[in-house]
Formats: C-alpha cells, structure tokens, sequence
C-alpha cells in the first residue's frame, strides 16, 4: 500500500543558455509514494500554474526508461540514485523520505548547453552518430538475413553495446565532460558484427574526431559514466574503442 | 458528394505489387535533385523514409517535435517485428502472413495493401541485419524467432525486449548518414502545424520552432506526414507524453479524410491504473504471454478477498484458477489477439474476478513456464521487462512466493487492457497518397493495413516496410509529373494566409486566461474517452460521450490557461495546441463508434454481440472504409464517405480462435 510522503523540491530555474539560473524552492505536500518521479514534477507544475507562475521546464517523453529524453540531475547523481540502472522516468518516490531536500538540476557540460532551465541541447550526441555511427548500406536488397551467421555470444555482446538510449548521463557524471561511453558503445555494436567491420577503423577515427570537435573531454577512466549509466554499459567498451582507433592510426 | 478512388492496381492480389513497380513512373537521377519531399516524423515510418528518399538523391526536409531523431515513439516497442521467412519451416509463407493479419484485422482492412506488407516483410529483416542490428540468434547463428497473438508460426523476429528500439536505432542511423552526405536537412524541436495547399495540391508546411516560438515557412513537392496515432486522445494510454494527432487533424481540417477512426487497440497486458496522478501506462509485451498465463480466481470469495488484500495471487492453489483464455480459445490460448484478450479481461472484471484493489486487474503468471524452463531462460527471455515491473510496483514476479505439494507459486504480475495503438488514420490510397495530391501519410498516421485489430509484431513491420519500400516507390509515380514546376517561393500568399490562421489560433488560445491548465481538461477528456468510448461502446454512451465532448470543448475554449507568453519556448502553449486536437479527435472517434453498427476488431459495440460474447460483424452493412470528411468547422459534425471493400483472395467468415 501507498504511503504520503512530504518534502521540499530545490529546483533549478534557467532562462536560456546566457542565463545564470537559480534555484527556487517549493514545499510537497502528501504525494503518494507510488507516484514516479516525472509525476511528481507534474504535479509540482500543476501547482504553480494554479498560482499563476510558469512551470518547470524538463525533458522527458516515453516514461518507460528507453526514449532516452529525461535527463535530470537529481541529489548529485545523473538519474537519481537506484539499485540497478534506471532512467529518471524510471525512478519513484518511495525511493525518498518524508522531510527529504531534494535538489533537481540538469546535465551540466560544455557538450550540453541549457535551453531553459533542465531542459538541454543534446544535438551533439546526433552530430557524433552522423560522422559514422552506422553502416554504409542503401535501402533496397541486401542479402538473405540468414546469408551471414553470427555466433550468439557476439549477437548478444553487440545488443548489450547497442541498448544505450543516448541520454548523456555517461557526460553530465564526467569530471571531464566526456562522451567516450557513448561513442564507445556504438562503435562496439557495430565492431562487434561482420557487418560494421569494413569500417570499423574509419568509423572510430571519424567519431572520436568529431566528438573532440564538440567539445567533449577525454576519458581519465574515472568509471563514473559507467556507474550511473541507466542502461548499465561498461567501460570495456572505451577500450574496445580504443583499440580500433589505434588501429585506425596505425593505418593512417 | 466526393467519391473514393483506392487506385488498387488490376491482376491477383499476388501481382499487383510487382506490376505497379513495373510500370509506375519514375524520376530520374537529375530531376531527383531538383525536388524536396518534406518528411514530418522520425519514427520507423519517418526516418525510414526519410533516409531512402535521401539515398535516391531527393532533397528531404526531416521534421520531429524532439531534441534527436532517435526519441520518435517507436523505440519504446517492445515485442518484435513479423516477417513471413519460414525460418522455423512451421509452415509460415507470405500468404499465411498475409490471411494471419487480414483475418486478425477481422477483414476490415484492403487485401491489396495487407498482401503487399506480407510481401515487403522479409526484405525488412534482410535491411536491418545489414544494418547491424543486433536481432536475437540461435547458437548455430541463425535469427532466432518467437509467437506472437493472432499467428500459429513463430514469425516474429526480436532484439530482447527492446526491438522497437534496435529498429528506429537502425532506420536513425541511416537517416544520420545521409544527414552527414547533405541528402536530408534535420529540423529538431520543430512541430507541424499546417500543411500548405498550392493550386489543390500540398505544397509546404507552417512549422513551429518550438524553442523560439516563431513560425516558419517551409516549401517542397511533396509531403510526407509520418506522425503516429491519436491514443493520447485517452490521455492515460502506452503513448509517450509527447505524441499527438495535431499535424493528421490539421490535414483532416484541410480535407484530408479520416479513415476508421473508432479502431483504436486496447492492449490486453499494461500495468494497471494506480492513482489520479499517474501521467501514463507502461505496456508489458505481449511476448510475455509466451510463457506467461493469464488468470483470476474460479470463486468469487477468493477475488474479493485479492480485491481486500488479505491474500495474494500465490495463495490460490492451481485447482482454483480459472485459465480463462486458455477456456474460451483452445487452440490460440493465451496467444489470441489483443482485442479478443482485452475484451476476456473486461467481461471477468465485470463479473467480479478482478485481482487488485480497484477490481481492474488479472494476473499473468509464469510459475508453470519457471518450473519448465528454470528462471535463468525465463530472465533470459524476459529480464528487462520483469525488472521494469519491479520498478513500477514494487513486485518481482520472478520470485518464488511459497511451495505447496511440490508445486512452485512466483508472484505473478498484474495486468489490465490500456490505449496502446490506432488503427485508424488519414485514409491514403494504395500510393499512400491522402485525398490532397501531393500529401502522403506512412506508418500508424495512415489507416491502410491492419482493418479493425492489428496483430503484435505488426507495427514495426508496417511502419519500415511504408518507409522503407512502398513509400520511396509511389512517391515517384506523383513527383514525375511535378518536375515541371519551380520550387515554390514561401513568400506566396497561400503560405503566408496559413502562417497567419496558425498564428491567429494561438492567439485565441492565449487570451482565454481561465482558471485550468491543460492537463487539467485533458485528464477529463481521457475520462469520456475510456468511460463512453472505450472498450465497450453502446449508441447510447457514445450519444452521451459526443454531447460531453462539446461541454468540454466550450470549458476548454473558456476556462484555459496557458501561463507565459508565445513567445520562446512555452511547454503549456503547445500541450494546449495538442489538447485542441484531441477534443477533435475524441469525437470523430465517437461518430463513427456511433455510425457503425457492428462489432469488429478494436470496436465493440456492446448491441452487437453473439451469446458467448463475441464480437458480431455486419458484412452486409458494414463492409467498407468509414472516411470522415471536414465540413469547414469543429462545430459542424462530419460527413461519412464508404469506400466499399473487395475481396478476391480470402472468403470472409467469422474470425474464430477457438478450434
């Protein structure tokens, strides 16, 4: 059975990319502890638009943790704090206590830059998947699907790379803003199968290139991206990553 | 009176595809470069398109209402997508794949159009494995497949319980490399407000740029509306928050006609209603009734004691569990389509037998499937939808409850029926072109394939296979013959009259300055929309539903309030927008719920139904494609236009899954 809990809502309000932003403050009263996280937002906004003020702007969309748009800072940790990985959407409110403080902020990167207060600009991440993240492949008829057998194993090696929702917790946790687990986890997928190794080389040099272009740091091996990674990637995948760039170097 | 050309090509149903392809017109690689195609939406449908049309060397305009591509509602699918391989040699084949849907469609959909699906299915799987997804394999290497509702094969092809996902992430990844080759131009944060009409024919857009707030003006030869369905009219449904039908309503305001809009699917496996705050419903796959089987208590008193909870679902011994699909449907079992599982569900809540506090739930329970298989293959199959569950209600249904007489009791989960999918859309021909020339609508905005009821894993496969296959193909056969004309400059007074009734609209919209926020009115509208025109519908509800609709359209027009200005990004302008098109939405829902007397697929019409409680079709009466015409005004109620359909391949009969 539902308990109410009561708490305070630190919130981070930000009025555009030049803004310096601030928190403003509001105290819940009796939410349900069934009720998700994004619900509870909903029903803070529910509040200040009764009273006249604009609400709280956060990007979200699915609510069942896979569209990768919800993307909020919460107590100090990218997606709040759970057992297993969990997107923000994911995330509940008997997770919390009565009288808790809870402080909601969002990615803070360079790569990220805010539109309006957590809601970010992510287009980076795309611009990173065009430089190569993909197959060089026209629509039309490419062999029987069958033609080319792959051993299980690297199938579901390559499925557990290519679950990454692009949400960038992986860069708002990194001291150095990187993006190497994201970029990491798509090169994996495709070096991972017969068919992304024509390119695999050209492919890690060519996303790695854009990715420093972007503003993005470097990976130090912290392990942090890894840890509140919702999706529960690993860090094996930046060495894979590494590996096929140094190749690509080699050749170079 | 307008009349309805479907432009089905002539010859067996088996030939039509492969002779339309033989002798449609075509653009050639020089003129390709001189024309744009706007595409709205960058779902399956969408980007798939998106991405061929850029590959063939057409200029593409890319639209989509979030930050990325990649967030477009199709990656939330879960279960799988169909293809008619015969991988399994279970006797599976392009015409099985074919009757399979037209018959769980309970023949209401066009044969030509569901034959050409089937047809197209198994090259969708050959482009996405060389696009490099990650689809589930055997040991041996080979693709792995699983059953879905509706289907005797296993046909359907899956990436864990993510395959929506591993697909958009495959037709994303496409549309990114012609992005990178300057072939299609993105449009992120932007939403479609109005189609442009030209001299009779669609000829641009007016887009929000929903970051500033401006209105923008954009031309092409074509359009191309790929934008999903109209589920949010119920607001608690598995749709994302972001989805909505006001680019298809504001076509249909436009003259594009509405086609079948009572289909709407009721999935029988969501995460049950748990409050007044709860902001959706989060589907379970229905490839969890694989191994899963659903049930409530034989005795009344054990349900009311569930409804009490002073006992759990694993205390009720096996003998005192009444299977009731497995009763009723013998030979599909659990794996019966949705509509016909949704309605099982209800008619036992009805009676008492529901298993949670609100009497709105059964359970799905995999204690014989885990006793069978162990529960490593069970989380193998089925682990990121188990622990989802858990993360939502706090119960792991892979847990071991107690053992009595040898015999293993796991929690099982709850379920009860949620809006999930809508059948229907903008009519569109068999060109996928709409009843504006030049306006053409792919994927779940179009109403083409699935009839009444759309099977599982069908989705996926209708949503590529428009966009990857038909569409970049019929397309053609309209844009030959506009190669003689100019790109239009947006400067001319059609844009600019468009550009300036949008702008008008959010003016009204503004100025209302009521008491209630959107969310507010539109947690009421989903109220009507469940409780008149939902799963059972009666002409007297409906009646009922339509005259509350209007109230509810007069409250909205008097008593909003959108905080803010229009100016820059303004969250509650748009959900407002968004609202607005619902209210239109619900009630042509509720016309032609009320004009067709009949049950068939995702529409019950609890009048017409046989003694066990079956869905009754009327073929003599009802054997065409409702199409709703705009008649210049919200106020004014729609004019119904038939488009008959014609069978030549399969006999229709009464869907039966019982033997």
């Amino acid at each position: 059975m539902a308990k109410n809990i009561s708490f305070t809502i630190k919130y981070w309000k930000q009025n555009g990319p030049k803004d310096k932003g601030h928190f403003d403050t509001h105290e819940m009263k009796n939410v349900p502890d069934d009720t998700s996280f994004l619900e509870m937002l909903d029903m803070l906004n529910e509040e200040l638009i009764n009273e006249g003020q604009e609400p709280f702007v956060f990007d979200h969309d699915c609510r069942e943790g896979i569209c990768g748009m919800c993307s909020l800072y919460i107590n100090g940790t990218p997606h709040g704090k759970t057992e297993r990985g969990a997107t923000t959407c994911q995330l509940y409110m008997r997770k919390f206590n009565d009288g808790d403080v809870i402080t909601v902020e969002p990615w803070r990167s360079a790569g990220f830059p805010v539109i309006k207060d957590c809601m970010v600009d992510r287009s980076a991440f795309d611009k990173i998947i065009q430089a190569g993240g993909y197959t060089s492949v026209r629509t039309g008829q490419p062999q029987d699907a069958n033609a080319i057998l792959i051993p299980k194993q690297d199938a579901d090696e390559a499925m557990d790379c290519a679950t990454c929702i692009g949400c960038g917790a992986c860069v708002a946790a990194c001291k150095n803003g990187s993006a190497m687990l994201f970029v990491s986890s798509k090169v994996s997928q495709l070096a991972l199968l017969p068919q992304g190794r024509p390119e695999a080389a050209k492919r890690a040099k060519a996303m790695v290139a854009r990715m420093d272009e972007l503003g993005f740091g470097n990976c130090t091996n912290t392990r942090a991206c890894e840890a509140v990674c919702p999706k529960c990637e690993s860090i094996s995948n930046i060495a894979r990553l590494n590996r096929e760039f140094i190749k690509a170097k080699l050749n170079d | 009176m307008s009349t309805i050309d479907s432009r089905i090509p002539e010859g067996p149903v088996a030939e039509k595809w492969t002779n339309y392809k033989a002798h449609q017109k075509l653009v050639n690689p020089k003129n390709k470069l001189r024309l744009d195609v706007i595409v709205v939406g960058t779902g399956l449908a969408g980007a798939s398109a998106a991405a061929s049309l850029g590959e063939m060397g057409f200029n593409v305009l890319n639209f989509c209402i979030q930050d990325s591509p990649r967030r477009a509602h199709s990656i939330a699918a879960q279960g799988g997508i169909n293809a008619a391989k015969n991988y399994q040699n279970d006797g599976d084949s392009v015409y099985r794949l074919f009757y399979d849907t037209v018959k769980g469609g309970d023949y209401r959909a066009r044969e030509a159009n569901v034959y050409r699906l089937a047809e197209v299915s198994n090259n969708i799987i050959d482009q996405c494995v060389a696009q490099g997804v990650p689809f589930a394999r055997e040991y041996g290497g080979m693709l792995a497949n699983r059953s879905f509702g509706g289907a005797q094969v296993s046909r359907t092809f899956y990436a864990k319980g993510q395959t929506g996902q591993q697909l958009l992430l495959g037709a994303y990844s496409a549309l990114s490399r012609m992005v990178e080759a300057k072939k299609v131009k993105l449009y992120t944060r932007y939403e479609m407000e109005d189609v442009v009409i030209v001299d009779g024919r669609a000829r641009g857009i007016i887009a929000k740029n929903l970051i500033t707030g401006k209105l923008e003006r954009f031309s092409a030869n074509a359009v191309v509306i790929a934008t999903g369905g109209y589920g949010n009219a119920y607001f608690l449904s598995t749709n994302a928050m972001g989805c909505n039908c006001t680019a298809a309503v504001q076509c249909y305001r436009k003259g594009a006609y509405f086609a079948n809009p009572s289909y709407v699917q009721i999935h029988p496996t969501c995460i049950p209603v748990h409050g007044n705050n709860q902001s959706k419903l989060t589907l379970m796959s229905e490839s969890l009734r694989n191994d899963g089987r659903i049930w409530v208590p034989k005795k009344l008193e054990d349900a009311k004691k569930l409804q009490s909870g002073e006992i759990q679902g694993s205390d009720i011994p096996e003998a005192d569990r009444d299977y009731y699909l497995e009763r009723r449907y013998p030979a599909f079992g659990n794996l019966v389509p949705r509509d016909v599982a949704s309605r099982a569900a209800k008619e036992r809540c009805d009676k008492g037998f529901g298993v949670n506090n609100t009497g709105l739930a059964v359970f799905l329970d995999f204690s014989e499937s885990i006793q069978r298989l162990g529960i490593d293959e069970i989380r193998a199959r089925y682990g990121n939808l188990f622990d989802m569950y858990e993360e939502i209600t706090d119960v792991n249904p892979g847990e071991l409850a107690k053992t009595v007489d040898g015999v293993e009791y796991y929690n099982p989960m709850m379920i009860y029926p949620a809006i999930h999918y809508t059948m229907g859309g903008i009519w569109v021909d068999y060109e996928l072109q709409t009843s504006i020339k030049g306006l053409f609508a792919i994927g779940e905005c179009n109403f083409s394939d699935h009839g009444a009821n759309r099977l599982g894993a069908s989705a996926l496969m209708q949503g590529l296979a428009d966009g990857y296959f038909v569409l970049p193909y019929t397309i053609q056969n309209y844009l030959a013959d506009q190669t003689i004309w100019p790109r239009l400059s947006t400067d001319l007074p059609e844009f600019a009259e468009a550009e300036k009734n949008v702008d008008e609209a959010i003016d009204k919209l503004m100025a209302i300055k009521g008491k209630r926020s959107v969310d507010s009115i539109h947690k009421e509208l989903g109220h009507i929309m469940w409780e008149h025109v939902g799963m059972g519908r009666t002409a007297e509800g409906l009646k009922e539903g339509l005259e509350l609709l209007k109230k509810l359209r007069k409250e909205f027009e008097t008593n909003l309030f959108i905080p803010g200005t229009k100016e820059g990004l303004n969250v509650e302008l748009d959900k407002a927008i968004h609202l607005r098109d619902f209210i239109t939405m619900g009630e042509l829902v509720a016309y032609d719920a009320l004009s067709r007397n009949e049950s068939c697929g995702g529409h019950f019409r609890e009048e017409y139904q046989t003694e066990e409680g079956e869905a009754k079709r009327d073929d003599e009466n009802y054997f065409y494609v409702g199409c709703w015409e705009y008649q210049g005004s919200d106020e004014v109620a729609p004019t119904l236009i038939k488009e008959p359909l014609h069978y030549e391949a399969i006999k229709v009969q009464t869907r039966n899954y019982k033997n």
